[in-house]
């Protein structure tokens, strides 16, 4: 397929530029030669029924979740739905410039205060900043909180704790944030190893990031003990809120004894991914880690609601304007929608689902045993390696021959510890039937593959393109198109 | 049951069933009891959806948008027209409902997209290396920061106050995690003053040094002049200008980011829109973010792939260049459609666009008594003003005379710069009419009349 800097030609337009309207000074006059640009940028030159047809072929060449099964583990694919495309839309909320006066923002900025208090009451802490564009970002505001905290004790700490079946976030945002990670090992049953921990927790420890239910979708029952053990050294505990979806009014991390919070508002609370973000990941915390928060913070005045940038003891900022308010209308329009009550079932569906999907796949234990078979939380891990020496065929393989099913694969080769490894989250918005097709469409591969290996091996079949050649396209990237005139 | 679970009982009890235990609160029995809610969420009931709508359509009603005053408020987002082709991709199930391109045989539209986009932002900012996107320009800003700081040893940022607030702020919070110092360099007649900027940056273990293009206040700093130092030049730009002004690869950057918003983004309340980041050949395993790269299948038709993920969290974890992970893909979307909607001669014409208005709105405005320009320096989409009044306050109360007017005149400059304490910050577009430029002239004079008459 063609790129859009391939199709066109000279003179081609979609775009006509509105009347100057002013004097038609020239340009030379009012920009030297020094700050003036000499050649345009070489962007695409195409009419817009091109153009559009060009993006909306290109569209057909994506799986998407309007469209089928997205079971990937870690990430909540949960269905979008459009109400909220539509309230997002809204003139008051999407053409509402971000340094508006906050008197004339009031219904955006009450919308933000109810969606803080919502996801206080979710994580069962106090204080909320919405401020962090995805879970990463609240990640990093999280050790810099953390960061701030010591500090303000006098308190110089430079490790921080993340199991070793953490998202690889964790351990990069540790060392972004001037930590230095120590692993933690993970015990016989799939939880935080105790002794491990006991070990490896001192006074140099700033904070352990956890989540739970973890990375293999188990619920560590230990947790009281791992919040006791870090917060007798004074450390913080963090909780990566990715696995929220399985615990919404179930349990709360706050009462678990986690001091911060982030929510992936792009998984539990349905912002639609778009391929790749936008996210955004607010924070909660405890009344210690408050006093830290990023400005400007949202306050509740007699005067109606304001943005406080005045907060001595801030981290200060972490991004430009307030946040990705697009995705907090979309985030209060979905708690609105679903309810407190609706909000535990999402969990408690989410949960029977992955044990329902677990049960039905636990069929093909010979070649794909479940790693830590028990009863899990909204998602569980597979592991491929019986499968590859039973059938020669990979987790990769099976991976690919999935989409010639019409499925999107779980995530595959995470979390590390587990040999050929697929973590499967089927969320709550799924069916039965759904859930069910897809266990027989993991048996029909299988039995395939006893027969006739090559087929998983060089699928898939049907997609747009076959397997990519991706060690060919890291050792010579190619990242952008190049133009015939720069190759003369 | 919610509208958007299908689980209904006899599915539960059969399922319940083929698990192997009696009830959902089995499904949980290793949640110890003192972790346990035992009550209900704290929340109101769950509501249908057209409750739902009236609720957030009463909330959205009270904020005065862009189409409810005519506004010159910029400072980082603008009032630009995004054609209606955008709104209609971006809502597209394909674009709108996948998640990162981690199966690329089932995501080539998204992958040749993010291609698309590096290949717009390489072109715009000409420089060879472009990622496919980061969350906004402040959060872009603190990434090169930290480039620059896995690039070399350096242990000190030079910042001009031109750069954006929010930027030079972003920076501060994040450089503090990596205990880097950061300096600031002051502006003099609207621009970095040269001087000061030369002796910043000439001082031993400087790791990177930032510079906005045009300038917080608007200006067009003369970017080539202050480029000369072996620390890593990271350039803020906006693209919406880059049609006509000197691109940054042009003129000694090693690093250009910006805001993207203004290519076909909605302002959003501040977001989500997206950040762009652009860099020389050099720096390309150092990059944060996803990349996307050309390759073959194994029939050897060409196809897209995510690459050098060896850079990435995901891969190379507490090594990783960056801990970000989902980033922008639909907003970036939205704006390498703007930008091939503009077109080759398009992004020219609408840089020359803004530049006539800027200078006329400029000129008009300061023929009003006791406005003054802040420096002299060529302007193309805002400009600073100095109003004769007496500090960030009164010149509020302006701009909420200006508001009852229908008019927003734009950003109070004092509330971040002390040293223009009666600044004013003018933004144009081209939905800003001649018409309303010279409304706005007439509303501001009235409304400093009042605020003066008041005061006296």
């Amino acid at each position: 397929v063609k790129t859009i800097f391939e199709l066109g030609g000279a003179g081609r337009r979609a775009f006509s530029c509105p009347p100057t309207e002013v004097p038609e000074t020239p340009i030379a006059d009012l920009i030297p030669a020094a700050m003036r640009r000499r050649e345009g940028p070489r962007l695409p030159q195409v009419s817009e029924p091109e153009l559009v047809r060009h993006y909306v072929n290109l569209s057909k060449r994506n799986f998407d979740l309007d469209s089928g099964f997205y079971p990937l583990g870690s990430c909540t694919m949960k269905h979008n739905p459009r109400l909220h495309e539509r309230v997002a839309a809204l003139p008051g909320n999407a053409k509402l410039h971000p340094l508006q006066d906050p008197a004339a923002a009031q219904g955006a900025l009450e919308l933000m205060w109810n969606l803080q208090e919502a996801l206080a009451e979710i994580a069962g802490l106090p204080h909320v900043s919405l401020q962090p564009s995805a879970g990463s970002h609240g990640e990093l505001a999280g050790l810099l909180l953390t960061r701030a905290y010591h500090e303000d004790r006098g308190d110089r700490r430079t490790k921080v704790l993340t199991p070793d079946t953490a998202h690889g976030t964790n351990p990069a945002t540790v060392t972004m944030a001037g930590y230095e990670v120590v692993k933690v090992e993970t015990s016989a049953d799939g939880g935080v190893d105790l002794d491990d921990l006991r070990d490896k927790a001192d006074e140099d420890v700033a904070c352990l990031m956890l989540t739970n239910p973890n990375t293999l979708g188990l619920f560590d029952s230990n947790i009281e003990e791992i919040a006791a053990i870090v917060h007798r050294v004074g450390a913080t505990l963090y909780y990566d809120g990715a696995n929220l979806n399985a615990v919404m009014g179930v349990a709360r991390p706050g009462d678990m004894g986690f001091d911060i919070v982030h929510f992936n508002l792009h998984k539990t609370f349905t912002q639609p991914h778009g391929g790749g973000g936008p996210g955004s990941g607010p924070i909660a915390c405890s009344d210690r880690i408050e006093p830290y928060l990023m400005t400007p913070h949202l306050v509740r005045t007699e005067a109606g609601f304001g943005l406080d940038y005045d907060r001595p003891k801030s981290i200060g900022r972490l991004r430009g304007f307030q946040g990705n308010y697009g995705t907090f209308v979309r985030a209060y329009a979905y708690i609105c929608s679903l309810g407190g009550d609706g909000l535990k079932d999402a969990s408690e569906t989410a949960v029977l689902n992955a044990n329902y999907l677990k049960a039905r796949l636990a069929e093909y234990a010979d070649d794909l045993p479940i790693a830590f078979d028990r009863v899990c939380a909204h998602e569980f891990c597979l592991s491929g390696a019986p499968m590859k020496r039973n059938l020669g065929i990979s987790t990769l393989d099976l991976a690919k021959r999935l989409l010639d099913f019409g499925f999107h694969p779980p995530t595959v080769y995470f979390p590390l510890l587990v040999d050929e490894a697929l973590l499967v989250e089927p969320t709550e918005t799924e069916t039965k039937e759904t859930l069910d097709a897809f266990a027989d469409a993991i048996g029909e591969i299988l039995r395939e593959a006893a027969a006739d290996p090559e087929l998983a091996r060089q699928a898939p079949h049907s997609t747009p393109v076959r397997r990519l050649d991706e060690a060919g396209a890291a050792r010579n990237p190619v990242i952008r198109q190049r133009f015939e005139e720069d190759a003369r | 049951v919610s509208r958007y679970t299908a689980v209904a009982d006899s599915d539960r009890a059969e399922m319940l069933a083929r698990i192997g235990v009696g009830s959902i609160d089995e499904l949980f029995a290793g949640v110890p009891e003192g972790v346990r809610l035992g009550r209900p969420i704290d929340l109101p009931s769950g509501r249908g959806e057209q409750a739902v709508y009236a609720h957030l359509r009463e909330l959205a009603a009270r904020n005065v948008s862009v189409e409810d005053e005519v506004t010159f408020l910029g400072a980082g987002m603008y009032d630009v027209y995004s054609p209606a082709l955008i709104e209609m991709l971006m809502e597209r199930s394909e674009f709108l409902t996948p998640y990162t391109p981690y199966q690329p045989e089932v995501s080539q539209g998204g992958l040749q997209v993010m291609f698309e986009f590096q290949t717009a932002i390489s072109e715009l900012t000409a420089l060879p290396v472009s990622n496919a996107s980061v969350y906004e320009a402040p959060s872009a800003v603190a990434a090169a920061g930290y480039l620059a700081k896995l690039a070399n040893k350096g242990s000190k940022f030079v910042v001009s106050r031109g750069v954006h607030p929010h930027s030079r702020q972003t920076l501060a919070t994040l450089a503090k995690g990596y205990a880097i110092e950061v300096v600031e360099v002051p502006l003099k007649d609207g621009v970095t003053d040269p001087d000061r900027w030369k002796s910043a940056i000439g001082q031993d273990g400087v790791s990177a040094v930032f510079l906005q293009q045009p300038n917080f206040l608007g200006a067009v700093e003369e970017v080539a002049a202050l480029t000369d130092t072996e620390a890593v030049v990271t350039c803020i730009c906006d693209p919406q200008t880059l049609g006509i002004l000197r691109p940054p690869g042009d003129a000694g950057v090693d690093i250009a980011v910006g805001e993207g918003q203004s290519l076909g983004n909605r302002l959003d309340f501040g977001g989500p829109s997206f950040g762009f980041f652009a860099a020389t050949e050099e720096h390309l395993r150092r990059m944060p973010g996803r990349i996307a790269g050309e390759t073959r299948d194994a029939d050897g038709q060409r196809g897209f792939v995510l690459t050098l993920q060896t850079r990435e969290q995901h891969i190379r974890r507490e090594r990783a260049t960056s801990n970000i992970c989902t980033s922008q893909a639909l907003n970036a979307l939205a704006g390498v459609v703007y930008l091939a909607w503009l077109g080759r001669q398009g992004i020219v014409e609408l840089g020359e666009l803004l530049a006539r208005r800027t200078a006329f709105a400029r000129e008009l405005l300061v023929r009003i008594e006791g406005v003054e320009p802040i420096g002299e320096q060529p302007v193309v989409r805002e400009f600073a003003l100095t109003l004769p009044v007496r500090g960030p306050a009164e010149v509020d109360r302006v701009v909420a005379a200006c508001r009852r007017h229908g008019v927003h005149p734009g950003y109070t400059l004092g509330h971040d710069y002390p040293e223009f304490p009666d600044g004013l910050l003018v933004a144009i577009t081209e939905q800003r009419t001649r018409a309303e430029i010279e409304r706005l002239a007439a509303v501001l004079e009235a409304a400093l009349a009042e605020v003066r008459g008041g005061a006296r």
